[in-house]
């Protein structure tokens, strides 16, 4: 078991890796009644078509959600009936690279833990019940469908890239879950759901020792072999498609553009271009940029405007939008600052205190038991020490900064989503 | 954790909760108004054209970059609902400073450019800039359009819209498109300086500083505040029966791929004194969790939908059941949540459901300590609705509640509006 302590920032992490490969990072948060457990599997929606024992086998879009609906059914009742009956929160997400199973609770944390543990590792799936969920599962497809947020995002993934299935649905369509049977689901299970593809985190006033004994005597000892996967073939730098415009029953138009990276190797040069790429995102349209600034003075944002960098099955994607009545006006003035930013470089003061406000925001996130467990086990995944960033925060480098900015958002790489409303 | 709650100022309650276990501090101070449709946007607006300059930060640029300067804090313009009554105002959150790297006064410097911005708003000629309120109309116009953008949201909004039409209660936080527009610069400074002399304020303050060091920071900060010394007839009224005499039925059509449900109640008798816990672990029986009736029957056993819940809201007296179908389950969907209603009224659920429930309810509760946004709204509302105790005793109150005490609140609960959302007909 190893302990580092971050005095910047005043948490202690604990972490151990059990020789069945499975690791295990705990926070300890002294002070709080609550007490919180994520156990997360490196699989998700793109994670379709995979190796094992040297043979390529493709699966339905979807399957991974499904699995996620499926495994709360235990033998012996439901997992989300019972920690809810105990009083605990549990819920479970399914995205692109990851499933996450997590609860909250502020009493009974090693029973819960106990149950989170045993339902994720025990598959128990009949015909009956994969059919029942078949009609959950198709509602939900359909109330995404009428979210503005999910058209966008995935028509802008759909330009972005031509092959990876990250510009598919996480949770398939109603053809291809049709395709899903309690089979599919135990083969899937038994691929993804290996001790040396999952991690846990957990986060509160818990004893760090029950935690791994707990783990120890409830998952397979050995780690199993972790499948190689296929995204499809290799993407280039620039977008697949242009743009996609469609009509929905919204108010006002809403946008949403990005551009894709070239994800820096796992470990610590993948922290640090998070960090560049988020710092560049702030500093390009944050609340204090001149970009945003100017936008909104001149009336062209009529909503709110968000951002961030995404890494997920092998992606790496930075996105930003909002809601504009002019999104060519909202284009050009994007296009411009960049070349601005190219050929004045950036504001040094402006700089410095932004960098300044990207502390402040990454340590709200440590106030958040499920950021916080999330980027833990990412880290995982991708190597990196989440906590590290507060010290490498300041490390990055303006230049570094600004040769981000201009190579990452020249015009040619960008692909823009619009979701407008029906032409009257 | 008990707060510490203090009047600074004539009709200016200051609440402080002192602890050091958040990484980021909360300051509140929120205005009390009445809510009707003929202010509602004028007082949605308000804190979005303060939040736009004052008389020493011009422009928005401005403040942010000052903002940024106090590590990443940030000030945002807040307008809720409670009941009939608006709470409008600005909300802070801030580093703690045990963690910022040179350790500042953040405090005092949150607090004064929040009394600054609440204060003393950029102004031209007395009136507020027309340049700012016309653009933050036209940002509130494009929320109010923008409601239709969240379905689910929608059919609720629209549900007590028709459901309570001739009560204050129908009146959507943010008003309507037709009282907002008409907003000009005169009518809306003059409309906020009468606000700010005469609304009750209530601030919330969480984290690490010691009370008396938030006063004082809040007394500087506010000492320009006018004080008119009337106070507005601030309450909601509690129907507890339905309207007419069969349920009201209301449709709207839409492009839309799932119809939206959206089922309104009078949580009826009880309201005449209220039991907060009880109501709650009705709820949570009936609708509000994942062992409640609706979710095991409507969703697991007959697979009709992916959400259906019930939420209360105690300041009104009312509960609504939300639910997303396909249009041709509008019929089967409405039989099976009103017969989960009446097996509620029966006392047709196990003692393990009841246990279940009270311990959704408790556990959420005790959540509530460890979330500065969370306890800045629980005491919000023990402010207007009570009862007098921290979370960590309603929680325990909840561990007391008996079956009967469920069946008896069930059994005063009174259907009065069912709301559909579907698609256009030559969609469906």
């Amino acid at each position: 078991m190893r302990t580092e302590t971050y005095k910047n920032v005043g948490e202690t992490l604990i972490t151990e890796t059990l020789s069945n490969g499975l690791t295990i990072n705990i926070v300890p948060k002294p002070g709080f009644l609550k007490s919180y457990a994520m156990f997360t599997a490196n699989y998700g929606g793109a994670d379709r078509r995979f190796k094992l024992a040297g043979q390529w086998l493709d699966t339905p879009a979807g399957v991974a959600h499904f699995l996620e609906h499926k495994m709360f059914d235990m033998p012996d009742g439901n997992a989300l009936n019972i920690l809810s009956a105990r009083g605990a929160s549990p819920n479970a997400f399914t995205s692109s690279g990851l499933t996450a199973y997590h609860f909250a609770c502020t009493s009974l944390f090693e029973e819960n833990l106990r149950t989170l543990l045993s339902f994720v590792s025990t598959p128990y799936f009949t015909p009956e019940s994969v059919q029942k969920e078949q009609g959950i599962i198709g509602q939900e497809i359909r109330m995404v469908e009428d979210d503005p947020g999910y058209a966008l995002y995935y028509n802008l993934l759909k330009c972005l890239y031509r092959n990876n299935p990250v510009r598919d649905s996480v949770a398939g369509t109603v053809e291809s879950i049709s395709e899903i049977t309690s089979e599919t689901l135990y083969h899937c299970h038994e691929v993804f759901y290996r001790p040396a593809n999952m991690t846990l985190s957990v986060i509160g006033s818990v004893d760090p020792d029950r935690v791994t004994a707990l783990a120890r005597e409830l998952l397979p000892a050995g780690p199993g072999e972790v499948p190689e996967r296929d995204y499809g073939e290799a993407e280039g730098a620039f977008p697949h498609k242009e743009s996609l415009d469609v009509n929905m029953a919204v108010s006002a138009p809403q946008f949403l553009f990005g551009t894709k990276l070239e994800p820096a190797e796992k470990g610590e040069a993948r922290l640090r271009q998070r960090l560049t790429g988020e710092l560049a995102l702030r500093l390009l349209f944050g609340a204090s940029s001149p970009l945003y600034n100017s936008l909104y003075a001149g009336g062209l944002l009529n909503g709110s405007f968000d951002y961030e960098l995404d890494y997920t099955a092998g992606t790496a994607t930075l996105i930003a939008g909002g809601v504009s009545r002019n999104v060519g006006g909202v284009m050009d003035a994007l296009h411009k600052e960049i070349v601005r930013i190219g050929e004045a470089g950036l504001d040094k003061a402006l700089f410095e205190n932004v960098r300044r406000a990207y502390f402040g925001s990454k340590l709200r996130m440590l106030g958040s038991f499920s950021s916080l467990a999330q980027a833990l086990a990412e880290g995982v995944f991708s190597g990196c020490r989440p906590l590290g960033a507060f010290e490498e925060i300041a490390a990055v480098s303006l230049a570094e900064t600004e040769r981000f900015i201009r190579e990452s958002f020249a015009p040619e790489k960008l692909a823009l989503s619009v979701v407008s409303p029906p032409e009257r | 954790m008990n707060p510490i709650t203090e009047l600074i100022m004539p009709d200016v309650v200051l609440t402080c909760l002192q602890t050091d276990k958040f990484k980021t501090g909360c300051l509140s101070v929120g205005l009390l108004t009445p809510l009707n449709r003929e202010t509602a946007s004028k007082n949605a607006l308000i804190p979005m054209v303060l939040t736009r300059g004052t008389a020493s930060l011009p422009d928005m640029a401005a403040i942010n970059t000052k903002l940024d300067a106090l590590y990443g804090a940030r000030i945002r313009p807040v307008v809720r609902k409670k009941g009939e009554i608006q709470v409008i105002g600005l909300v802070s959150d801030f580093a703690d400073e045990a963690f910022i790297p040179e350790g500042s006064a953040l405090l005092e410097q949150v607090a004064a450019l929040t009394g600054e911005m609440l204060l003393m708003p950029r102004t031209y000629g007395g009136l507020m800039p027309r340049e700012y309120v016309e653009s933050e109309r036209e940002k509130l116009l494009e929320l109010i359009r923008g409601r239709i953008n969240d379905k689910r949201a929608y059919s609720l909004q629209r549900l007590f819209e028709l459901m309570c039409a001739p009560e204050a209660y129908a009146t959507d936080k943010l008003g309507s498109e037709n009282e907002a527009e008409s907003i000009t610069p005169l009518e809306l400074t003059r409309y906020y300086r009468r606000l700010l002399a005469v609304s009750p304020i209530r601030i919330f303050y969480c984290g690490s500083a010691a009370p008396a060091r938030v006063k004082t920071a809040l007394l500087s900060a506010l000492a320009p505040l006018p004080r008119s010394g009337e106070t507005p007839d601030l309450g909601t009224d509690i129907r507890m029966n339905a309207l007419e005499e069969t349920v009201r039925r209301f449709t709207d059509e839409m492009r839309v791929a799932q119809g939206k449900l959206a089922i309104g109640f009078r949580l009826g008798d009880c309201m005449e004194a209220p039991n907060t816990a009880a109501l709650r672990v009705f709820n949570a029986v009936f609708g509000g969790s994942a062992n409640s009736k609706l979710f095991t029957n409507v969703r697991e056993k007959l697979s009709l939908c992916y959400f259906v819940s019930s939420m209360i809201d105690l300041h009104k007296g009312v509960m609504a059941v939300s639910s997303g179908i396909e249009f041709d389950k509008y019929d089967a969907a409405l039989t099976e949540i009103f017969a989960q209603l009446e097996a509620v009224r029966r006392g047709d659920f196990t003692d393990q459901e009841l246990a279940a429930a009270k311990s959704s309810v408790a556990g959420d509760y005790r959540l509530t300590e460890d979330s500065p946004g969370a306890l800045e709204d629980f005491y919000l509302n023990q402010a207007l609705i009570g009862p007098e105790c921290p979370p960590s005793e309603l929680a325990a109150l909840t561990e007391e509640i008996t079956a009967d005490e469920v069946v008896t609140i069930a059994k005063g609960v009174v259907c009065d509006a069912v709301y559909f959302l579907r698609g256009q007909k030559e969609d469906a």
